[in-house]
This record gives structure tokens, C-alpha cells and sequence, in this order.
């Protein structure tokens, strides 16, 4: 094989990159007080010793890392992605957005347009209504069995703003978003979460939104299932009528134990999730602060039990506040691991009183040949003796 | 005003305060924006309705479209539609009833699953060949659409698809979606 002279040069510097990360990680100064620390920089990263990543599932996907994070707010690299044509490269001094359809006015809206308009900043989850991983095994990791929700500070002018401004008609009731991405996906979305809670939002946790949440501008309806919260958003058509577009027939919709299909479902309800201990954790005998998070599309949790003997008995946790509506809630709950194996679960219940189901009345309802959307079981993980952690699917007796 | 109807319109006006999060003083509107043409609409406006408002002129048999689905779907679809890789487009149910619920191996497809066949030219027109979105013809996209219900025994062979047949095309499954009826109220799990 012959080695040009460019290669071997740029060979050269890869390994001397390299070396020299690997030296920065490896020969932190056993006294840091006795050397100099770096210069201010541009952006800053996370620590080398404290990478984090998202999981990539096949070509459309990739998940939040549950179980690498604390507290509420996911890290916007670390936010989950989900698309059906891949992430679009948008110029924002070109990006427009059509509103039009039952309008007084049809209006194009450029990127700083929409900048212009009275702004609102709230914390909400978004989550994929497929946020259950399937093939789960004992090596399941919160992020790989429930990865697909995320919590950001999103910025954007509601969409009631904009409606008003093009003179939206009294007897519309449906309204069409599509984005510009190579699916250029669609959703129908009833007038009201229009009118109530709906952003156009351009930013995310305090800067423009990630490439992978829809850079420069995307729809975002709070508590509801992440699909119709269309990203890349290029057109918003208003109708008296849903205009039954793929993602919300063929794709979506819940088949029932009864025989029929649920569309339209967009809610997504109360779940909880216990990110530690969990898969690949392996627990020393002691106190340990269990941790996980709980969110509904409901509102508010109200509470989220915790049990340490497989469901036998539940406390409640304690409830990080302020316990915002929309949004990740943390829970903790101490426990003593005295190196007896046993399963520990946790349960949300939220503001109007929904309880998280379990598995097998989820499948009750729906029947084994579900879909995978709207799944939100109570999640257990079986604590071994020697401390090793490990998901274990219902039933768990 | 009774006090507890005052009560309520406070609640009420506190409600739209927090949904609709503008100061009182706000106008309106704001006169941002400029008006979209006609022409303008026209060129993005590609969405079909299930009584068809949105279809373009042009027409299709199944055998116009079975050559153009040879040469540029069959290769993720299967020859027939039924054999993947990717999704299962064609196939029908046995018999009466409909046993996804029971049944996790039943692949859904245009046949046994799709309420309405507007839907099938509109997702193939924006989304289809992935490798090449937006690249086909609306006469292409005609016969497609015949092509894929006719292969599903839901149109006969020879039936012309068009603005005016496909939106009458009655697909099986339609009866069988239903919308939510999840109420915000308290109570049991209702997953
Ligand atoms: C490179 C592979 C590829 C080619 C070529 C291709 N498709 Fe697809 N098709 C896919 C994938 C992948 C999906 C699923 C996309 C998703 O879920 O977002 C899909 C989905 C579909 C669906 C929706 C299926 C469902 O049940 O929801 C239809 C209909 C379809 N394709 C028709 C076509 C037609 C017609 C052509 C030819 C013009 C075509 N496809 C060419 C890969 C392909």
C-alpha cells in the first residue's frame, strides 16, 4: 500500500490529536491547586471524564440517556430525536412559514417575523408516543426502554398570536402543520390546543433550537404525543375538517382488545420511570437514594409511589419542587439495599387522579397485537443480591 | 352578578391570561408579515382532503403504475408489495373483523388498515421514493395509487383513478377508527 505524503501528515496529527486527549484525561495533576487551570474559551464542553451520549436506534432515532442524568432539564444534545426523512439543513435567512386556509389574511411569516411577535419561555416535556422499548432484555437501560422523552425551556410566540394576526375564521376547527423536511410530514391538530397552549418555538433552553428538534422553527403542542409537534414547520393550513394524513392513520393509531382503532389520541398520560438504581447500575449494601422521573400530559403529578418488595407495599416519594405542569418531575425515595434480591417499581399518579397501570391492564385494554404508541406501564427492576441491577418486565412474581 | 358567577369569570379570565400569555394592551394585531399570493399558495399547498379537495388534474390505471412501482418502489417494498424490506403496502384480512390487537404479526398495510385511499396518493406524492421525495409526476402518482389498491383488491383492474373516483374509493378498514374518548376527569387507568 502505497501512503501519500498529505496522508502520512494528516495521520501524524490525528494521532497527536489523540495522544494528546488521552493525556489531558489521563495526567489531570494530582494537585490541581499547584497548576495553572485553561484560558476563558468560546464554547465550553463537558468534562472529558464526564461524556455523555444519546443512543442511536437504527436510522430514525435516537434516545435521552435517562440514566446518565439528574434532575429535570435534559441537556439539548442529549434531547431525544425522532424523524422520518432525516434532519433537514434549513437556512434561516430563507425559512418562511405559510399560514393560510380559513384565514382573513394568508400570510407569510419570515423567521425574524416571527421574533417579532410577544414571546413565552415554559418548560414542557415532549415525548414520542412510541416510547416504549420493545425488545427489552435484563441489559435494559432507562434511556433504551424509555429514551423518547425529554424536558427543555422552549421559547416561541403562541400560536393564538398568530392566529389572531391572519384573521383565523370562527367556524375553523382543524388545522394542518407540515414541515419541510424530505417526509414533509403532517399533522391535523384541533383548533383549541391552537388557541390554548401552542408555541411556534424557535428556541430551546435559552439558544435556537437543535438542528435535530427542528432548527429554525417547529410546532410544539405541550403534553402531546411528540409527532404532531411538527418540526421544520413550513405550512400551517386551516380547516373545518382533520385531513387524515398518514402519521395519524397508518401510523399513530391504537388497535383495541374490542376490535377498533383509536386516532387522534394525542395526550400522552402519567408515567414514571426510576433512572437509578437501573441497568448497568451495580449497587453497594447501604442507604440509596432511589431517583427517577415522573410527567403526564394531564397537568401536574400529583405523586409518585415508590415499592421496594415487588408491589406489596408503596411509599410515597418525595417530589422535587416546584412540580411545573408538562414537564419531568424528579422523585426521590430512600431505601435501605441490605443485599437481599427484591424488585423495585414506581407509580405516578397525577393531577386528576390517573393512576399509572400496569402492564397487564394496559394489554387488558389493548390487546398483545398493540401498536406500540401510548404505552406507559409501571417499569420494575429486580435489585440481585450481589447488587446487580437489571429490568425485568411484568410479570415480575 | 352573583358572587359565584363572578367567581367563575374571574376563573375564566385567569384561564385565557395564562393560555394565551400576551399583556392586556396587546393589539390585535401587530401588522408583521406580508401577504401570501395565490401563487404562492398554490406551490406549497400539496395537502388532499378525504373528499378529495386538493387532488390535481391527471389520471391512472394499475397497469400505468405497475411499471413506474417496478422501477422505483419494489426494490424496498418487494415486487408484489408484500415482501418487504420496508413496510408491508399490500395485503387483506381473511375473513370479517379486525384482529390487530390480537395479532402482533399482522403487517397493517394500505388493504387491511388505512381508513381512507386520499391518503395513499398524498403520502406517496410528498414523501415516496425516500431517495428521491417530490421526484414523481401526479400522473405517476395516479397510477401508483391505483396500482397499490388494486394490488390490495380494493379497486378492480381497469378502474381509472382521478380527482373524481379516488376520493369515492371506500377503503375496508375505514369503519373500524374510532377517536379518543379519554376524558381529562379522574379515575381508573384508561391506557
Ligand atoms: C429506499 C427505500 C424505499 C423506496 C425506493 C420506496 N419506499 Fe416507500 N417506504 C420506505 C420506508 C422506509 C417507509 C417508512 C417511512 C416512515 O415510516 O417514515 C416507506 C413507506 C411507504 C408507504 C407508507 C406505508 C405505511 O404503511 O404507512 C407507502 C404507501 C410507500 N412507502 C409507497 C412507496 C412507493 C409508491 C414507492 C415508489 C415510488 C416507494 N414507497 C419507494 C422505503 C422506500
Amino acid at each position: 500500500m502505497k501512503v501519500t505524503r498529505r496522508e502520512l501528515i494528516a495521520g501524524a496529527a490525528g494521532a497527536m490529536a489523540l495522544s494528546q486527549t488521552a493525556r489531558s484525561e489521563a495526567q489531570a495533576p494530582t494537585d490541581p491547586s499547584k497548576v495553572r487551570g485553561k484560558p476563558p474559551r468560546a464554547n465550553g464542553e463537558r468534562a472529558a471524564t464526564a461524556k455523555v451520549q444519546r443512543l442511536v436506534r437504527g436510522g430514525t432515532s435516537s434516545g435521552t440517556p435517562h440514566q446518565d442524568l439528574m434532575g429535570t432539564i435534559t441537556p439539548s444534545d442529549l434531547h431525544f430525536e425522532r424523524h422520518h426523512g432525516g434532519v433537514p439543513e434549513i437556512d434561516p435567512a430563507s425559512y418562511s412559514l405559510l399560514i393560510h386556509g380559513m384565514v382573513d389574511r394568508p400570510t407569510i411569516f419570515t423567521l425574524s417575523d416571527l421574533k417579532r411577535f410577544p414571546s413565552h419561555s415554559q418548560i414542557y416535556f415532549l415525548e414520542c408516543s412510541g416510547n416504549l422499548g420493545r425488545t427489552a432484555g435484563p441489559e435494559t437501560t432507562p434511556g433504551q426502554l424509555a429514551g423518547l422523552t425529554s424536558t427543555s425551556e422552549w421559547t416561541g410566540v403562541p400560536l393564538a398570536t398568530l392566529l389572531r394576526e391572519v384573521g383565523v375564521h370562527k367556524n375553523a376547527k382543524w388545522l394542518l402543520a407540515e414541515g419541510t423536511d424530505a417526509a414533509v410530514l403532517t399533522r391535523s391538530v384541533p383548533i383549541e390546543k391552537a388557541l390554548d397552549d401552542a408555541l411556534v418555538a424557535y428556541g430551546q433552553n435559552g439558544e435556537a433550537l437543535r438542528p435535530e428538534q427542528g432548527y429554525p422553527v417547529r410546532l410544539f403542542l405541550p403534553g402531546w404525543e411528540g409527532n404532531a409537534s411538527v418540526k421544520w414547520l413550513r405550512r400551517i393550513d386551516i380547516s373545518d375538517r382533520p385531513f387524515m394524513t398518514r402519521e395519524e392513520t397508518s401510523k399513530y393509531t391504537e388497535p383495541f382488545a374490542d376490535g377498533t382503532s383509536r386516532m387522534f389520541s394525542f395526550r400522552m398520560d402519567a408515567r414514571s420511570l426510576i433512572t437509578h438504581p437501573a441497568f448497568p447500575t451495580r449497587l453497594e449494601r447501604g442507604w440509596v437514594e432511589i431517583s427517577g422521573i415522573a410527567w403526564t400530559g394531564a397537568g401536574r403529578i400529583r405523586r409518585v409511589e415508590v415499592s421496594t418488595d415487588g408491589g406489596k407495599t408503596w411509599a410515597s416519594a418525595r417530589l422535587q419542587e416546584p412540580v411545573l405542569p408538562l414537564a419531568h418531575t424528579r422523585f426521590r425515595h430512600l431505601w435501605e439495599f441490605t443485599g437481599t434480591e427484591t424488585i423495585i417499581m414506581s407509580r405516578a399518579v397525577d393531577e386528576t387522579g390517573y393512576v399509572q397501570p400496569t402492564r397487564a391492564e394496559l394489554l387488558k385494554l389493548r390487546g398483545p397485537g398493540t401498536t406500540g404508541y401510548h404505552l406507559n406501564p409501571i417499569t420494575g427492576w429486580v435489585v440481585q443480591a450481589d447488587g446487580r441491577v437489571i429490568y425485568k418486565e411484568e410479570p415480575w412474581a | 352578578m352573583t358572587r359565584s358567577r363572578l367567581h367563575a369569570v374571574c376563573a375564566a379570565a385567569l384561564v385565557v391570561t395564562l393560555a394565551t400569555p400576551i399583556s392586556a394592551q396587546a393589539p390585535t394585531r401587530f401588522g408583521l408579515g406580508r401577504a401570501a399570493t395565490p401563487d404562492e399558495i398554490a406551490r406549497l399547498d400539496i395537502d388532499i382532503m378525504p373528499d378529495g379537495t386538493g387532488l390535481p388534474a391527471g389520471r391512472g390505471t394499475s397497469a400505468d403504475g405497475a411499471a413506474t412501482y417496478a422501477a422505483k418502489c419494489a426494490r424496498c417494498h418487494g415486487p408484489t408489495g408484500k415482501e418487504g424490506p420496508n413496510d408491508v403496502l399490500v395485503g387483506r384480512l381473511p375473513a370479517e373483523g379486525f384482529p390487530f390487537s390480537q395479532d402482533p404479526t399482522l403487517p397493517h398495510t394500505i388493504g387491511n388498515y388505512w381508513p381512507h385511499a386520499t391518503t395513499v396518493f398524498d403520502y406517496i406524492r410528498r414523501a415516496m421514493p425516500p431517495t428521491a421525495p417530490g421526484s414523481l409526476t401526479d400522473e405517476e402518482v395516479y397510477g401508483l395509487t391505483a396500482f397499490l389498491l388494486h394490488a390490495n383488491a380494493v379497486i378492480p383492474a381497469g378502474a381509472v383513478m382521478d380527482r373524481n373516483t379516488l376520493p369515492a374509493v371506500v377503503m375496508p378498514a375505514r369503519r373500524y377508527f374510532t377517536p379518543d374518548t379519554r376524558k381529562q376527569s379522574a379515575g381508573k387507568p384508561r391506557p
